[in-house]
């Protein structure tokens, strides 16, 4: 199972890349194979502003559809069109082609707080 | 439904084996999928796959007056059937509302092998029950036989692997032969559009029959891709497609239903409502554009937005990239062509009425 070092993570399965004041969000690796085939990604409005927890976009298989919650506070300033036209990025590249929105971070400790990929490997074992 | 009242298939452990997900499906612990519902999809359409039917229940009904006794219990015409041979039929309430759709064969001058679904064992056989009368006989036997349904183009070349020197029988026919442990009961019926047959042995011989065809090129599948395989030809799921609150008729499945036969229950209500037409038909609705996936339940609206009903079926179907449902509509909104929009959490597909199935399996069953 692919769990990069350099990420953070929710245990909720959302991978955070903090970038200056900008964090990319997506789906692990180990995420995409529990859900199989995505087959659609429903994105959230650039400009909606979200609180930890909260259900921000939503990732579809054939059989399922699964919230994605935003892993921090912050508002989404870009989402993946990409992934929005071919939905099979998020299993092919969870990582890379197939992240899901961008937020401009309020708290940059609430990234702290998150799993580091240590603490996410033990978590799903 | 508790834990403790999970039933395990014969192939259980076979499944785990093999890696499957397994999940909770009809009071069964059933595998979903082993690699993925678009991977065993493709190859029941494309080459064979099999599934783990064990939990569907098999009735022996017996006994001098079998047949018009059958016939008043069921709303096809049993009479219609010579030895050998098999139909798709329902258990109707008194109010002409399906209780469970079946597949009933002739083996027999008197003897009948019915297959029923997982959930509706138990109320079948005691609605049946409460209904014999003469020297009829029924036996459930579900617990006796594990079941495996060999599904796809590939699925007549598997079978002569797995079994030389045997026969399939015709299209929805029925052979028995013998095998370790006892007899396999074979059905050329499918629930999945494609050419294939289900294969019924001991209980005790499940796991090694179901190895068998795997090695003979069948791929192992799951719940989920039998879900979209026979959303795909608008098969109905009993339960979600079918309830005792509506009837074949308004099903669109009036084809299975004999009205001249003599009386049978239920048969007041659907011979009034085919004379009438059904108030509400169940369509199958196809997404004109892409969008999220259509599932069970979600709302269903006309184009001024009022909400008319709710999806009985969805799901992406694989073959066609296409969101595919069927739903209970008011006649108006039945006709084909009829724009329709599919509420999914809160944003609106549009979608159209259109002629079932969705889709042509390549290979015509034999």
């Amino acid at each position: 199972m692919n769990v990069p070092q350099n990420l953070r993570y929710n245990s909720s399965h959302e991978w955070v890349l903090l970038e200056g004041d900008i964090a990319t969000v997506g789906i692990s690796d180990h995420a995409q194979e529990e859900l199989t085939d995505v087959v659609f990604v429903e994105l959230p409005p650039v400009g909606k502003t979200v609180d930890v927890g909260d259900p921000t976009a939503v990732v579809e298989s054939v059989k399922a559809a699964s919230d994605i919650y935003a892993p921090i506070s912050g508002e989404v300033v870009e989402v993946n069109d990409a992934v929005e036209a071919d939905p099979s990025l998020v299993n092919t590249d969870p990582y890379g082609k197939g992240w899901i929105f961008k937020l401009k971070v309020k708290n940059a400790a609430q990234v702290e707080a998150l799993l580091d990929a240590a603490g996410y490997e033990a978590l799903i074992g | 439904m508790p834990v403790s009242t999970i039933q395990s298939t014969p192939l259980e452990k076979l499944h785990v084996r093999l890696g499957a997900r397994m999940v909770p499906f009809a009071g069964w612990n059933m595998p979903v999928q082993y690699t993925s519902i678009m991977d065993e999809h493709g190859a029941v359409r494309g080459a064979a796959g099999i599934f783990d039917i064990s939990h569907m229940g098999q009735f022996i009904v017996g006994g001098a007056g079998a047949l018009e006794w059958l016939n008043k219990m069921l709303a096809n015409n049993v009479a219609k059937l010579g030895d050998g041979q098999g139909q798709y039929s329902f258990l109707l309430n008194e109010a002409g509302g399906v209780i469970d759709d079946l597949i009933v064969y002739r083996t027999g001058e008197n003897d009948f092998f019915l297959v029923v679904n997982a959930s509706m064992i138990e109320e079948d056989f005691a609605w049946m029950a409460k209904h014999l009368t003469g020297d009829v006989t029924l036996r459930n036997e579900s617990p006796l036989w594990a079941g495996m349904a060999v599904q796809g183009p590939e699925s007549a070349a598997a079978f002569a692997k797995a079994c030389p020197g045997q026969t399939l029988p015709p299209r929805n026919g029925i052979v028995r032969f013998p095998v370790e442990g006892g007899e396999a009961v074979v059905c050329r019926t499918g629930y999945t559009g494609e050419d294939g047959f289900e294969f019924f042995c001991p209980a005790g011989e499940g796991e090694a029959w179901f190895e068998k065809f795997i090695e003979c090129g069948a791929k192992a599948c799951g719940l989920g891709a039998r879900d979209s395989l026979r959303l795909e030809m608008c098969y109905p799921l009993n339960g979600s497609d079918l309830s005792p609150q509506r009837t074949p008729i308004e099903a669109g499945l009036g084809f299975f239903v004999d009205l001249e036969k003599g009386d049978f229950i239920g048969r007041e209500t659907l011979a009034k409502q085919k004379a009438e037409g059904p108030a509400e038909k169940l369509v199958a609705l196809a997404y004109t554009d892409k969008g999220a996936p259509p599932r069970s339940h979600y709302p269903l609206e006309d184009a001024a937005g009022n909400v008319i009903s709710e999806l009985s079926s969805g799901v992406l179907s694989p073959s066609l990239g296409q969101g595919i449902a069927m739903a209970y509509v008011p006649a108006a909104l039945s006709k084909l062509g009829t724009e329709l929009f599919v509420d999914v959490r809160g944003r609106k597909f549009p979608a159209k009425v259109v002629k079932k199935p969705f889709y042509k399996p390549a290979t015509a069953k034999a």
